[in-house]
């Protein structure tokens, strides 16, 4: 099917519980002012460890869930939960038939909280204090299974998993399932909360996170020379996407198209980027060719930027050589320099920024680049920066990255909206 | 240990893990039917009440306490 005969895809409610706010206004007005969420670890068990600083969610799930469902629940769904529920009343609690409503939620690693503490009731009391809850709490499709019976969604609930890349590609699913005919309406995004010792450890020892527990705040710094691996968050987004006709007929608000994804897999190594950022690029021309959007049209990249001395150098390669010339007038965040890395919910919490920064036509700053690393070349913004459309290339577009280990790589690409005879 | 000892007790449990006020916890009420609580919470539920009467409930007696009552009767037994 070419992109002019399949029907459009449009978000029209966004949810966000983050390391800088417990919704969506309060994590985009902390982000573009430039506000990190990383803190000191205040646990006990971050003594043994050498990273002892993350940035964990802005706010508690559990008054807002309840006391008693939210003891069936990992915290990543609860997250997840809240996050929907925001995303929900803000597309206007949609009266969709049943069917025709779709969930595509997930997560990176799943509900490793309630995993560790079930090992350990199984170790110190034996298998049945194991709590019977234990299984969907662990599962890291257990969000999209709360949210389907939260909202009454029966088109199918559905979790691709793809380590950090998973949020984004969980919102590329729900809009397949838009375009294919399965729904109308779908609630899509990912979660994540693995700020525990173990987590922290097994990245720590692959060398793969930040020491500069002295300076929480200037520890996360993509693109930055100084920087020296990422800084563990937690939190979850969810948009809802819509068939456009489906939104029209109702009068929703619009946010924007969401008008493409790329997909890549590296086939390189488990962990470590393909040489050149090869696996980014195609993600990217991915994106742009499912989109019928050109380079020129693209005006902000919400960076992937994991503030890892890998990583970053080849996704500013990876964004040049997919957008050639036109990359030169794109403007890159990387606004994981203040939430930390989400993981399976970085895609998502990332995918709400770049659509807020297209309505407001401005892109989140990157904080903490003092000195930028020789070897990048894109423009990376580090306050917060006007975007405005070229002239004579049409509606603006923006890309989010997100990439995972295993050699995933995914970008999304939302329009602006531009009503029929406007 | 009375009866109502032993009610209050069981209504303190379920109220911490199914979130019903102890009030409606009264010896008629199916667990299943009227206090809509379901299988899963109703093994933390047995295992809450062993720790807190002292008795053991094997999984084949489990499955016949159907009401507030039928437990109160078990325990008085077994404790």
């Amino acid at each position: 099917m070419s992109s002019s005969d399949r029907v459009s895809v449009v978000v029209t409610g966004l949810g966000a519980i983050t390391p800088l706010g417990g919704d969506v206004a309060s994590t985009w007005s902390a982000m573009l002012a430039g506000t990190s969420g990383v803190r000191r670890i205040t646990e006990d068990w971050a003594e043994s460890l050498p990273v002892k600083i993350a940035a964990p969610a802005a706010a508690d799930p559990v008054p807002v869930i309840g006391r008693v469902q939210a003891r069936r629940m990992d915290r990543c769904e609860q997250l997840a939960l809240v996050a929907a529920r925001e995303a929900w009343a803000d597309a206007g609690s949609p009266a969709v038939d049943p069917y025709r409503l779709g969930v595509a939620v997930t997560s990176g690693i799943g509900g490793i909280g309630s995993t560790l503490a079930a090992y350990d009731a199984l170790r110190e009391k034996g298998w049945d204090r194991i709590s019977p809850y234990t299984v969907p709490m662990l599962m890291p499709n257990g969000a999209a299974g709360w949210i389907s019976i939260e909202l009454g969604a029966r088109a199918g609930a559905h979790a691709p998993v793809s380590a950090c890349a998973s949020g984004a590609e969980a919102i590329g699913y729900g809009i397949d399932m838009i375009r294919s005919g399965r729904a109308d309406v779908v609630v899509a995004g990912g979660t994540e909360a693995a700020i525990m010792a173990l987590n922290i450890g097994a990245f720590a020892v692959m060398r793969a996170m930040s020491t500069r527990n002295d300076e929480p705040s200037r520890a996360s710094r993509p693109f930055d020379k100084g920087r020296d691996g990422f800084v563990l968050g937690e939190g979850a987004g969810i948009v809802v996407l819509e068939s456009l006709p489906h939104a029209l007929a109702r009068g929703a608000q619009i946010y924007a198209v969401a008008a493409g994804a790329g997909y890549s897999s590296d086939a390189h190594h488990i962990t470590h980027p393909a040489p050149g950022g090869a696996g980014g690029a195609y993600s990217i021309s991915s994106a742009l060719r499912d989109a019928g959007v050109s380079p020129e049209q693209v005006v902000h990249v919400n960076a992937h930027a994991t503030s890892t001395p890998e990583g970053d150098p080849l996704e500013a390669r990876a964004i040049e050589s997919a957008l050639g010339e036109a990359a030169a007038g794109v403007v890159v965040s990387a606004t994981k320099s203040m939430t930390g890395h989400l993981l399976g919910g970085a895609g998502a919490v990332e995918s709400v920024a770049a659509i807020l920064a297209l309505r407001d036509r401005t892109a989140p700053p990157t904080i903490n680049l003092e000195d930028l690393d020789d070897e990048v070349t894109v423009d990376v913004a580090t306050t917060a920066r006007p975007l405005a459309p070229r002239p004579g290339q049409g509606p603006m577009a923006v890309l989010n990255n997100a990439f995972g280990f295993g050699g995933h790589n995914v970008t999304l690409a939302f329009t602006e909206y531009a009503p029929e005879g406007a | 240990m009375t009866d109502q000892e032993i009610l209050a007790g069981l209504a303190e449990i379920i109220d911490e893990i199914a979130g019903v006020p102890a009030d409606e916890v009264t010896p008629d009420k199916s667990f299943v039917d009227d206090l809509d609580i379901d299988s899963l919470s109703m093994v933390e539920i047995a295992v809450a009440a062993q720790d807190k009467f002292g008795v053991e409930i094997p999984d084949e007696q489990l499955k016949d306490l159907k009401t507030v009552q039928d437990v109160i009767n078990f325990v008085s037994k077994n404790s």
